[in-house]
């Protein structure tokens, strides 16, 4: 994967998608090194994060590199009119891989294509998350043991989530059943669904949650998006669609676990928050070694 | 066949070019833009509405003195899916063929997503076409899908 650009999960295959799930197995044993010393790498976050940018920023300090870069655009010359293009081959030339989160759907595909060191991509607009898909991937192997022929349930926001729609897609590899949960208004769309079917796979749909979590190994919670609704009435008709207790979840199975990519609202009550089953924190703790691994990869350090 | 070389004389025989044949009617402007008619400097002749017998109604575009490139005039298979290519010389049919759709479309047609960066800055719009019947194209960049609905040319 020696200077391999990540902007789409599909641009690494299956086993490139294990083989850093499995070095990132290594870093979590093993999570401060010094291999990243003599590396420069450039953090560009065009529109505000947390995790994201946070965790990357910690894999690098955590491996010794270094970091430059930005965490909104406002104090660069992006607000005096630079485009991306211009950007990205300046900031090339300071550093050894870029990071980029960018609201502009495609502008990590472009990127990628320009710059002469290899672009990760950390979000661009609704399109692609794929750090984000690698970690959950690593998160439901780490607390089922395998990711084959498992139940998994996707509930909330399936038409607009690109966490939902990056990690159905990496699922397909997978064999694994899929039970989507969501208001009719916020269906997985027929675009996503089309891998689902291309490798004939099961998949049930429902509108309720408590239907489906006897049915699963994972139950993967996800925020309804104000900002995706041009309709203020039916974010407020929609939103308080789902939300899961700790009772919910008392009797089901020992491999159960809540996972979520966080920020949540309120989908999930902090009463879960006790369950042993609930696992949304230490996903968010293993996207530090996923980002590990995926650095230590491009840049050819392990 | 022989009723359609009667009706394609409503439009004047051409000695030497391009005739592109069964265009739908309401597609015949299009190919005029996609083929950069508009500024061509030789005779174009064109007809719409006219009668046919596959079809119901077609259009039709004469180009005297041009032959064109295969990937030129696959583009207009975006909007004429079925047209036929007649090339001739001397008044007689030198080459015949139909137009097929690329895999690949390259700054032809515009992103429907207006967020997509081929909308925002000077990236050249590309798609993969996923689907040739229904004409649907994925944008190489946003990975959204242009319909023949949503599609716009430049």
């Amino acid at each position: 994967m020696k200077n391999k650009s990540l902007v789409s999960i599909n641009d690494y295959s299956k086993e490139e998608q294990l083989s850093i799930l499995d070095l990132a197995r290594e870093f979590e044993k093993n999570p401060v090194q010094d291999i990243l010393k003599d590396n420069v790498i450039a953090s560009l976050f065009f529109e505000p994060s947390t995790r994201t940018r946070l965790s990357f920023e910690s894999a690098v300090n955590r491996l010794g590199g270094k970091i430059v870069g930005f965490s909104e655009a406002s104090n660069t010359s992006v607000k005096k009119g630079e485009s991306l293009r211009d950007t990205i081959l300046t900031v090339a030339n300071y550093s050894d891989l870029i990071v980029m989160r960018n609201p502009v759907e495609g502008s990590a595909r472009f990127a990628s294509e320009i710059s002469p060191v290899p672009i990760i991509n950390a979000g661009d607009g609704a399109n692609q998350h794929p750090t984000q898909t690698l970690l959950d991937l690593y998160s439901i192997r780490k607390t089922q043991g395998t990711l084959d022929n498992l139940h998994v349930a996707m509930v909330g926001d399936l038409k607009y989530g690109r966490t939902i729609h990056s990690l159905v897609i990496a699922l397909c590899n997978y064999n694994t059943t899929f039970h989507l949960v969501s208001p009719v208004e916020l269906k997985l769309p027929s675009s996503v669904k089309m891998h689902i079917k291309e490798k004939k796979l099961a998949y049930h749909q429902y509108t309720e949650v408590e239907d489906v979590i006897p049915h699963a190994d994972v139950l993967y919670m996800t925020r309804i998006q104000r900002e995706r609704f041009s309709d203020p009435l039916e974010y407020e008709r929609i939103k308080n669609s789902y939300n899961l207790e700790y009772e919910m979840i008392k009797k089901t199975k020992d491999n159960f676990r809540v996972l979520h990519p966080l920020p949540r609202v309120n989908e999930i009550n902090i009463d879960v928050d006790k369950s042993p089953k609930a696992y949304y924190f230490e996903q968010a703790l293993n996207g530090v070694f996923v980002r590990q691994a995926l650095i230590s990869s491009i840049l050819g350090l392990k | 066949m022989e009723n359609k070389k009667v009706k394609e004389l409503k439009v004047s025989a051409i000695e030497n070019g391009t005739v592109i044949d069964h265009i739908p009617s309401s597609a015949v402007f299009k190919v005029i833009r996609i083929l950069k008619l508009e500024a061509f400097d030789d005779m174009v002749l064109f007809a719409t509405n006219l009668e046919s017998k596959k079809y119901g109604k077609k259009g039709i575009v004469k180009v005297s003195g041009k032959y064109f490139e295969p990937e030129e005039l696959n583009k207009i298979s975006l909007v004429a899916p079925h047209a036929s290519i007649i090339e001739i010389s001397d008044f007689q049919v030198a080459n015949k063929k139909i137009v097929e759709t690329p895999t690949e479309i390259k700054g032809i047609v515009k992103c429907f997503n207006p967020n997509c960066i081929t909308n925002k800055e000077q990236v050249k719009a590309r798609f993969v076409v996923v689907d040739k019947e229904d004409t649907r194209l994925k944008c190489h960049y946003c990975e959204k899908i242009t319909t023949r609905e949503t599609m716009e040319f430049f």
